[in-house]
């Protein structure tokens, strides 16, 4: 089976899609990837649709060695050094450009190191995991023990089942860049309950900055700072989830409900993220700063369409890695692309 | 006069429709966990699934509202309000049939360590709680909370107590436990604030199962009691993945 071996799992590295839908009213999470966006670009340049599984990263990365003839690799996200080594044991290590996609070959090993900036990243293979959908998604919903490599994080030793046994021949890709930058303010919508806060809670949700907790998972980012004021109590009767919700418990302080976040809950929801800033929030590290701007629906709507015309405008900026000299010499290159043997610019940059 | 009387009774059954960002939108009954409450929201739900109205993801409903998860790409949260406002009106008790489950429950208190403070506290002998808990045929109101958990009602009031001051951290899976004017089956393990009085052999979650839940919204439930011993080989039998169960009419527990 052609299959990428776990030599290290990173911190918790994870099998993650665009998630599972379908099933909340069975009480099963929705899960997938929190930066959508990275998600979307490290597929896009290994050659994928741009929303099948890949690997997601969160704070550092794993080791990983090639047990098929060849695969390529494709990694977005946090800022991470991504080495490639001749095998296990080697000394010299040899750093990749960032964006672009390698192509490596048996025996050699792929190893991501801590990341900065956003703690989260993901590694796509070309053609994808072989790795069959749970419910309609490969994405990893750990306390259930539901889809991905066997319903958990990677693990040392581990075979990651590899659709295709060998890289197609053919360029690598890249992206000049994708776009990380933090907004200045998460954007939310009032609501469903912000009737259960005092307008004096509600105006402290747009007034203050927060602080992302240690205490953040998946499920939900806990939050430090100012508390919310309720207007009476904080239990409602239990009802639907969205993603983005701002539930607020009774200390008062918000914790925002991420990928894995429970379908149903009894504490009052003051407001909502709105679904173009949900990659930016599943960005946060904790000790960063967070703060919140209330908009309207027409707003958010706005933003959406946005945010969408965003990812078709990256998906069709992918390129390939070729010099515009070498356009000239596309004959040679079309050949050796065929043979499998390379001389094109830029490729010993890439493939080691 | 009259007819201000019904206006005001149908306005007080008029939903809300509350925003939930810009990917989801809640219709809201009420405030009160309510039987005729959740016939609407089920039946809304079917409603809204036979409509096949563009754009709508998935429906979640609970015991006094239904959330619609929709795509925002596909059209405005004003054009959905729009699509399913004719909908929301006349949800009369209409419902399909519902599934029936007879769960085997096992009370003795080697599966069940609050039986006996759940006995003093409700003044009555563990024998008398067993009867009434098992004596009921429980709705399913919603699932939620983990993957399958179904919230079931109405508890006899006489076992209704508050949540435990001290929620535990594990809660063994199959662990039947009640709190307020619900019980419940843990479908997994967790950590729990509901006393614990049985446990039940039956996988409510399951991942070699597709789905993985057993139950559903509206399912009707009650519980069987078993001894220790039935216990035991069923519990061997659903680890080993040979025991089955399937709602009335389409067989028993086999």
């Amino acid at each position: 089976m052609p299959a990428l071996k776990v030599i290290s799992p990173g911190l918790m590295t994870t099998l993650q899609d665009l998630g599972r839908r379908g099933y909340q009213r069975l009480g099963i999470p929705v899960s997938g990837a929190l930066d959508e966006i990275s998600l979307r670009a490290a597929n896009l340049i290994a050659g994928n649709p741009a929303a099948i599984g890949a690997l997601e990263i969160a704070y550092q990365g794993p080791t990983l060695e090639v047990e098929a003839e060849s695969v390529r690799v494709a990694y977005a996200g946090g800022g991470a050094a991504v080495e490639v080594l001749s095998s296990a044991g080697a000394a010299e290590a040899r750093r990749l450009p960032p964006l672009q996609s390698v192509r490596l070959t048996k025996g050699q090993v792929v190893r991501i190191g801590a990341l900065s900036g956003s703690p989260i990243g993901y590694l796509a293979v070309e053609g994808g995991f072989d790795v069959p959908l749970a419910l309609g998604s490969q994405s990893t919903y750990m306390r259930g023990g539901l889809g991905g490599f066997a319903g958990r994080a990677l693990r040392s030793g581990d075979l990651l089942g590899l659709k295709r046994p060998q890289a197609d021949a053919r360029d690598e890709r890249m992206l000049a860049s994708v776009d990380l930058t933090p907004p200045k303010r998460i954007r939310v919508v009032f609501g469903p309950q912000d009737d259960y806060f005092t307008a004096k809670g509600k105006h402290t949700l747009g007034e203050s900055e927060y602080t992302v907790t240690p205490a953040s998972d998946r499920m939900g980012m806990r939050l430090d700072g100012p508390p919310l004021e309720h207007a009476k109590g904080y239990n409602i009767v239990s009802d639907g989830i969205s993603p983005g919700s701002i539930q607020v418990p009774g200390n008062g302080v918000p914790i925002v409900l991420l990928a894995d976040r429970q379908t149903t809950g009894g504490y009052p929801k003051i407001a909502t993220v709105i679904s173009a800033d949900m990659p930016a929030l599943g960005r946060l590290a904790p000790g960063a700063k967070v703060a919140f701007e209330a908009v309207d629906i027409a707003a958010a709507e706005a933003a959406h369409r946005q945010f969408r015309d965003g990812l078709e405008r990256m998906a069709k900026s992918v390129a390939s890695v070729r010099p515009a000299a070498a356009v000239d010499e596309s004959k040679l290159l079309g050949s050796n692309l065929v043979s499998g043997v390379v001389s094109a610019w830029n490729w010993q940059e890439v493939d080691v | 006069m009259a007819d201000t009387m019904t206006e005001k009774r149908r306005d007080a059954q008029a939903p809300r429709f509350l925003a939930c960002g810009d990917t989801a939108l809640c219709i809201e009954f009420g405030d009160q966990i309510d039987r005729e409450v959740s016939a609407r929201v089920l039946a809304l739900a079917d409603r809204i699934q036979a409509a096949g109205i563009a754009g709508v993801v998935e429906l979640v409903p609970t015991f006094r509202s239904l959330l619609v998860h929709y795509d925002p790409s596909v059209g405005s949260q004003s054009d959905l309000r729009a699509a399913l406002a004719p909908l929301v009106v006349d949800l009369g008790a209409a419902q399909g049939a519902s599934r029936r489950w007879r769960l085997p429950a096992c009370y003795d208190t080697s599966v069940a360590p609050d039986l006996d403070e759940v006995a003093s506290r409700t003044g009555l002998s563990v024998q008398q709680v067993i009867e009434r808990h098992s004596a009921v045929t429980y709705h399913v109101y919603m699932l939620g909370f983990l993957p399958g958990y179904p919230y079931l009602g109405d508890l006899p009031p006489e076992l209704a107590l508050p949540r435990r001051e001290n929620p535990r951290t594990r809660v063994p899976p199959g662990s039947i436990a009640i709190a307020t004017t619900m019980t419940a089956v843990y479908p997994l393990e967790s950590p729990g604030g509901w006393h614990l009085i049985g446990r039940t052999p039956v996988a409510l979650w399951d991942v070699r199962r597709d789905p993985p839940v057993l139950l559903s919204a509206g399912d009707k439930i009650e519980f069987s009691p078993i001894s220790v011993r039935e216990y035991e080989e069923m519990a061997a039998r659903a680890v080993a993945g040979t025991l089955t169960i399937a709602p009335e009419g389409q067989g028993v527990v086999s």
